[in-house]
């Protein structure tokens, strides 16, 4: 299959005067308010679906702050106590020459999140006001997105094992902190964000787009 | 195809990607092929030979995995003489303080509870179909619920992250892992096939008209 494809006009739910429903791919007449089948509510185009889009995506980026600034892990060796924040943890881990679980830690939680903001923003306004990058790789751009935002949420889990298991009295102890909280809020927002968006209108652009050159030809 | 044919066509027989809303006529591809949807590459029909009493067989094994993997320890920890162990179940409820009580809410549902949700909900909506009986009272509900659980079901995630727990304490003290961890590593690789023999298409027409209505030639339970 190559990307030739593209170049043939699909006929779509919408433009057949049909509405498909996204969760069991059954298609109906237009007016069809539920499907018939599974039971969710029928759009032909999600038009709320960039405002929750922009909803979650602020409140995933304000929990994402308070997420790097307050510590994620309190830990005490005898009388000693020391907070890391996220990045604090990476930077003591690799200076012990675990450089690459450093990695795995600053990719999860640092590299992830900010480039699943960077990514659904764009997403978002580029159905808004069109792209010159093709659908396929906005498409591939969003399937990318679903599919690693999940693995963000290793960083919450791993304070939680840590906090269950390092209890030995004054030998060695750890408590969470106040980001482990914000952390897992902003990535729960952030993959409910990417839910929300209806890549469908990623390819409407696209049918629009060559419907105004094949008009301006 | 024309497309005033497809528009005139009964919708009930058509198919449309859920990701770019692109319309075909479905027909149920031979066993071991996959329907694509020609514009944005979507896979929408794969149809596997006894996928459903193999999905059935994975999630039973699943359900026993995650009960055992909750009960049994995953790791323990020594130093200077003090020993502890830690279950799932520690870790999921080890957020007690305050507001942190949300988390250990929150991360129970993710390890335990959605995984064994989807376990339990695909059973018992796939069983009967696998032995040719009706479909059970509110399948096609439940089933939706079993696929929106999806994302949310985090054990592999889970699984990492003891790796990572184990290699940032190694200089605190002494880490070992318990039978659990095993547990929770089979888990991970029986969701992954579980993901691949799944035909979500197949199932929710077998919902809506029986299991076998359009099974492919040679397919068997």
């Amino acid at each position: 299959m190559s990307d030739t494809v593209t170049d043939i006009p699909a006929i779509t739910a919408r433009g057949a005067g049909l509405v498909a429903c996204t969760r069991c791919t059954r298609v109906w007449p237009a007016e069809t308010a539920r499907c018939g089948r599974c039971g969710k509510a029928l759009v032909s185009r999600d038009t709320h679906s960039l405002s929750r889009v922009w909803a979650w995506w602020v409140a995933g980026v304000l929990c994402y702050i308070p997420a790097n600034l307050y510590p994620m892990l309190r830990t005490q060796v005898l009388f000693t106590v020391s907070e890391d924040t996220i990045v604090q943890g990476a930077i003591e881990l690799a200076s012990h020459g675990a450089v690459f679980v450093a990695l795995i830690i600053l990719i999860a939680s640092v590299a992830i999140p900010l480039g699943k903001f960077a990514a659904i923003a764009w997403l978002a306004t580029s159905v808004r006001r069109g792209s010159h990058a093709s659908p396929h790789a906005r498409h591939r751009l969003y399937e990318i997105v679903e599919y690693i935002g999940r693995w963000s949420m290793i960083d919450v889990f791993v304070v939680a094992i840590l906090t269950a298991l390092v209890q030995l009295n004054l030998a060695a102890s750890i408590k969470p902190g106040p980001a482990a909280l914000a952390f897992a809020l902003s990535v729960i927002f952030t993959m409910l964000s990417a839910q929300a968006f209806d890549p469908r209108l990623i390819w409407d652009r696209a049918d629009d787009d060559s419907h105004d050159r094949a008009a301006r030809a | 195809m024309h497309s005033t044919d497809i528009a005139r066509a009964d919708p009930a027989h058509l198919i449309a990607c859920p990701q770019c809303d692109a319309i075909y006529r479905a027909r149920m591809p031979g066993l071991g092929e996959r329907a694509v949807c020609a514009r944005c590459h979507t896979v929408l029909i794969a149809p596997r030979k006894r996928a459903g009493m193999i999905i059935i067989m994975l999630s039973a094994a699943s359900l026993i995995l995650v009960l055992g993997a909750v009960w049994f320890p995953f790791l323990k920890i020594s130093r200077q003489g003090f020993v502890n162990e830690a279950t799932l179940l520690d870790a999921a409820l080890s957020f007690t303080g305050g507001p942190l009580l949300l988390l250990s809410l929150a991360v129970t549902a993710l390890i335990v509870l959605v995984p064994l949700a989807r376990a339990i909900l695909t059973i018992y909506v796939l069983g009967p179909l696998v032995f040719d009986r009706p479909a059970p009272p509110g399948a096609l509900r439940l089933f939706a619920l079993a696929e929106a659980l999806r994302p949310w079901s985090m054990a592999e995630i889970f699984a990492l992250g003891c790796a990572v727990a184990l290699v940032k304490v190694a200089d605190l003290a002494h880490l070992s892992f318990g039978p659990a961890f095993w547990m929770f590593a089979a888990l991970v690789f029986l969701t992954v096939i579980h993901d691949r023999w799944m035909c979500r298409w197949s199932v929710w027409e077998a919902l809506e008209h029986g299991y076998g209505a359009r099974r492919p030639k040679g397919a068997a339970a």
